[in-house]
């Protein structure tokens, strides 16, 4: 066990995005900004293949590994209604067999080329990823193929993996994190397919089908919403190859369901009681978009408020100098529809009052007088140098970084111009963006004893 | 953090981390034919002082990894004083005669660096990551806070505060985490492992400036630390530059060995049982006393990590196939084991049921494999094949800066040395399935075990 001095989330491996589902307590924190330096050791080529199949490729022989990452916009959002988690059980079934091989067959395969593959779902896309030695490469390519393109979806892993995920359900009826999370859910996204459970439910996950399978991976893997990324031992010739085998026979172009954005319901106080040594606090304030003039403003403003230094003025008044609690933070949260700029924390149940008058105050400066001068200034260095650290330190982060790159429509030498876009930011431009998001009424939710007394809330 | 499929989660977890932990790396000269692998030239040397440096140089990135690691953890305690050891981490980052309160943390977000600390049972860690040229800027703080830290009343009171709030939030507030802390404390009768790194919430509250005064003043030394400096570095100026920080700060008196609590022979089958309105789904794992890399005869633990590998390592495993694949019983089944670590350590299997399976069913059948294994052995094809798969891992760990900083920093603050990293990918090469089979059948005797199970609430008692 090792435990850890301070309670920070992971920074963010995209930018402007963030993966995790507001609906859940996995909130990551947004960096930007890459060094000059580091801007300058990554060679980034843009690979378009002869089927014209686009990837973005850092060659790199250092080390003999091959990282492959990619996405297909369209996540759990394109569950059907009634079929909610088909999304999240349908990443789980693409190692399961593929092609001529059964899932038996087909992870022997993969274990015998030395490759780990995996999937995984957002609200707004599947996600791929395959890391593989270099030297096994054509080996792991050609299970990537099988896996990406005619994948099996035989009934047995279904019903298994089916059953591992109903477990995973039931298991987590009774805990007050997760009822909290999805009355959360419910309550600021009301009808929106960002309330449902992208795991499902117990009747919706039995309900899905083979066929439903079929049609989400025929209207999803498409060539026109793919983004690629890919960081190791190989050069631009042999990827074009590859990109065409992997990805050359999907349909051109995607189907799928319209999403509506979706404004997060504010001003709501919410309550989950159970009897809890410790009561967690999560907070809702507007977000800003992505494609926004005051999305940078936005950034700074929220890593002084309570971002991810030990300096933020949240960790100064909650933690260090009164000691409320273990962790404390807030982070903007950037979907494809949806944003948001949630703080959280954590308290013993006779301080919540207390430490969420202290929350609320600092909210309340912020929102007032926006940060000082030297604040700006520090935060500004801290996000121009942060930026290599966080997101570009192994071959997966640097392909996964890339991808969210492309999603975000950032251009291939946005790692050189995105100390600019910090630097060029006012003391006046992140006092508006303070003001503008922060003086609405936050919704509210309060997980654990009852409050005795509540204080501001 | 995170609530979702907590119980899921502790189990995939605690393997990655055996993994990364127990996995350490394919130093110098890559075995791939068909690649161009860098130059990978781990580099020691001691300071005066008898400070350990130990650097990996990776060019890949201006960036560098600085880690110091002093070997006192939560096992070396004094009794009464659980949790000094962490909370002492923690208070690592208060003011200094040279610099105030904070002023540290600034630094680092000031230069967009990233830094923490960590506590384990044998070891206490800090570590930044920043720009090559920050590297001297890097040693000068923490060679300052190894011997000039301030510590007041007010400073104690409020930081042990959040460490309350801290053992809340990952103990209390979880009931995994509350059946982990009691299968620990019954696994290990006498040794200090028995006991939670965080520490006992009553002994916690009591943990008070001289306590921390007299833990600084004994362990907080040179000569019981070690650097790591991985990353765009050379082995030549990183010396020259520690010697001009860490090597001003003087050697303090020679600590005695870390001779701690021998555990005595366990002759009896434990249980420990928590029920909770929180779960839903049962589950149980079992433990058995193990050695470690350090303390355990040569090839042993070897030959524990592969027998981990392939009785419950991945989805390959026999556990997993058996119960999740062909037997359709359990949502979750593995292995696990934590060799890095300084005394004897723990061999954990784990299961929970899916569908109308009972737990019963489900640990039955678990032990019907371990004793499968334990009788029969694995084949030449699976010990192959587990011992690629630690080879490769050992590969990709190649990838990760802080990942290749953790191995080299975990095993000198565990009694190995830069060799023994080296060393590890032919000594896993070399174990036979008879020492595999040997290890299972001389450790993983249920009659000597201990069991932790977890219950919903209505099945209290059964």
């Amino acid at each position: 066990m090792n435990l850890h001095r301070h309670a920070l989330s992971s920074p963010a491996r995209g930018e402007g995005r963030t993966r995790a589902a507001l609906a859940t307590l996995v909130l990551s924190i947004l960096f930007l900004i890459l060094p000059a330096l580091a801007a300058r050791a990554m060679d980034i080529q843009q690979v378009t293949s002869p089927k014209g199949i686009t990837a973005w490729l850092v060659e790199d022989y250092s080390v003999p590994v091959v990282a492959v990452r990619f996405v297909f916009g369209g996540g759990s959002t394109q569950d059907p209604p009634g079929k909610e988690g088909l999304a999240n059980l349908m990443t789980g079934l693409f190692d399961e067999g593929a092609g001529s091989l059964d899932s038996e067959a087909f992870q022997i395969r993969l274990d015998d080329a030395g490759a780990e593959m995996s999937f995984d779902e957002t609200r707004d896309g599947i996600y791929g990823s395959m890391r593989m030695l270099a030297d096994q490469r054509d080996e792991a390519f050609d299970l990537l193929r099988l896996a990406v393109d005619e994948p099996r979806f035989d009934q047995a892993p279904i019903d298994r993996i089916r059953s591992q995920i109903l477990s995973g359900i039931i298991a987590n009826e009774n805990d007050p994190d997760t009822i909290a999370q999805n009355k959360w859910a419910r309550a600021i996204y009301g009808d929106h397919p960002y309330s449902r459970s992208d795991q499902g439910t117990r009747q919706s996950i039995a309900a899905i089908t083979q066929d439903d399978l079929k049609a989400l991976h025929k209207a999803v893997f498409a060539r026109s919403g793919l983004h690629v990324a890919v960081v190791g031992a190989i050069d631009a010739e042999t990827l074009k190859k590859k990109l065409d085998m992997v990805f050359g026979d999907l349909p051109q172009s995607q189907a799928l369901t319209p999403v509506a954005d979706v404004e997060p319901k504010l001003a709501q106080h919410l309550e989950v009681n159970y009897d809890l040594p410790q009561t967690s606090l999560q907070l809702a304030w507007p977000g800003v978009k992505r494609k926004s003039a005051d999305f940078f403003p936005a950034v700074l403003m929220n890593e002084i408020l309570g971002g991810g230094t030990f300096t933020s003025r949240l960790y100064q008044e909650v933690r260090e100098k009164r000691g409320l609690a273990y962790g404390v933070n807030s982070s903007l949260v950037n979907q494809d529809h949806a944003n948001a700029l949630i703080v959280t924390t954590g308290t013993r149940s006779d301080r919540v009052a207390e430490t969420l008058g202290i929350v609320r105050d600092v909210v309340k400066e912020m929102a007032e007088n926006g940060p000082t001068e030297a604040e700006l200034a520090a935060t500004k260095k801290y996000m121009v140098g942060a930026y290599a650290i966080n997101n570009l330190d192994s071959s997966s982060s640097i392909a996964a970084t890339l991808v969210e790159l492309q999603l975000d429509d950032l251009g291939i030498d946005y790692m050189q111009r995105r100390a600019g876009y910090i630097n060029a930011v006012t003391l006046d431009q992140v006092k508006a963006a303070a003001k503008k998001l922060l003086t609405a009424e936050p919704t509210i939710m309060v997980v654990g004893p009852p409050l005795a007394g509540a204080g501001k809330g | 953090m995170t609530f979702q499929a907590e119980w899921l989660r502790t189990t995939l977890l605690a393997i990655s981390l055996a993994f990364v932990v127990t996995g350490p790396v394919l130093a110098d000269s890559s075995t791939q034919p068909n690649t161009k692998p860098a130059e990978f030239k781990v580099t020691d040397f001691l300071l005066g002082n008898g400070m350990e440096v130990v650097v990996i140089p990776d060019h890949r990135a201006p960036i560098v990894t600085h880690m110091v690691w002093y070997k006192i953890g939560s096992a070396d305690e004094p009794p009464g004083k659980s949790g000094i050891a962490h909370f002492f981490e923690h208070l690592m980052f208060k003011a200094t005669t040279n610099h105030a309160a904070g002023e540290f943390d600034r630094a680092v977000s000031d230069i967009g660096g990233s830094n923490n600390a960590f506590t384990s049972y044998d070891y206490t860690a800090f570590h930044e990551t920043v720009a090559p040229s920050s590297l001297e800027l890097m040693m000068s703080f923490e060679a300052d806070r190894m011997r000039n830290l301030i510590l007041t009343d007010d400073v104690i009171k409020t930081e042990r505060d959040v460490i309350l709030e801290e053992r809340r939030s990952r103990i209390d507030n979880n009931p995994q985490a509350v059946l982990d802390e009691e299968v620990d404390a019954t696994l290990w009768q006498n040794q200090p492992y028995r006991i939670p790194v965080i520490g006992w919430m009553q002994e916690m509250e009591q943990l008070n400036r001289i306590d921390a005064t007299a833990f600084y003043d004994k362990y907080y030394r040179p000569n019981n630390a070690v650097l790591i400096v991985a990353g765009d570095v050379e082995p030549d100026a990183v010396k020259a530059l520690a010697e001009k920080t860490y090597g001003k700060v003087a050697r303090g008196p020679d600590l005695p060995p870390r001779i701690r609590p021998v555990e005595p022979e366990q002759n009896t089958k434990r249980t420990v049982t928590l029920s909770d309105a929180r779960v839903s789904v049962p589950s149980f794992s079992t433990q058995w006393v193990v050695p470690s890399y350090h303390s355990g005869k040569p090839g042993e633990a070897e030959a524990l990590d592969l027998l981990a590998e392939i009785l419950g390592g991945g989805n390959r495993s026999r556990l997993y196939q058996a119960l999740v694949v062909q037997q359709g019983i359990a949502s979750s089944a593995g292995a696990y084991f934590q060799g890095t670590m300084l005394d004897d350590t723990n061999f954990t299997v784990y299961g929970a049921p899916r569908g109308d399976a009972k737990l019963a069913d489900v640990e039955a059948a678990v032990d019907a494999e371990v004793a499968r294994i334990a009788s029969g052995g694995v084949t030449p094809e699976e010990l192959e094949k587990a011992k690629d798969r630690y080879v490769r891992s050992m590969i990709f760990a190649r990838d990760k800066q802080d990942s290749m900083a953790e191995i080299y920093g975990s095993t000198l603050a565990t009694g190995g040395n830069v060799r023994d990293v080296q060393q590890w990918p032919d000594r896993i090469r070399k174990v036979t399935a008879d020492e595999v089979k040997a290890v299972a059948a001389r450790y993983l005797v249920l009659a000597r075990s201990t069991s932790g199970y977890l219950l919903p609430q209505q099945q209290a008692g059964n």
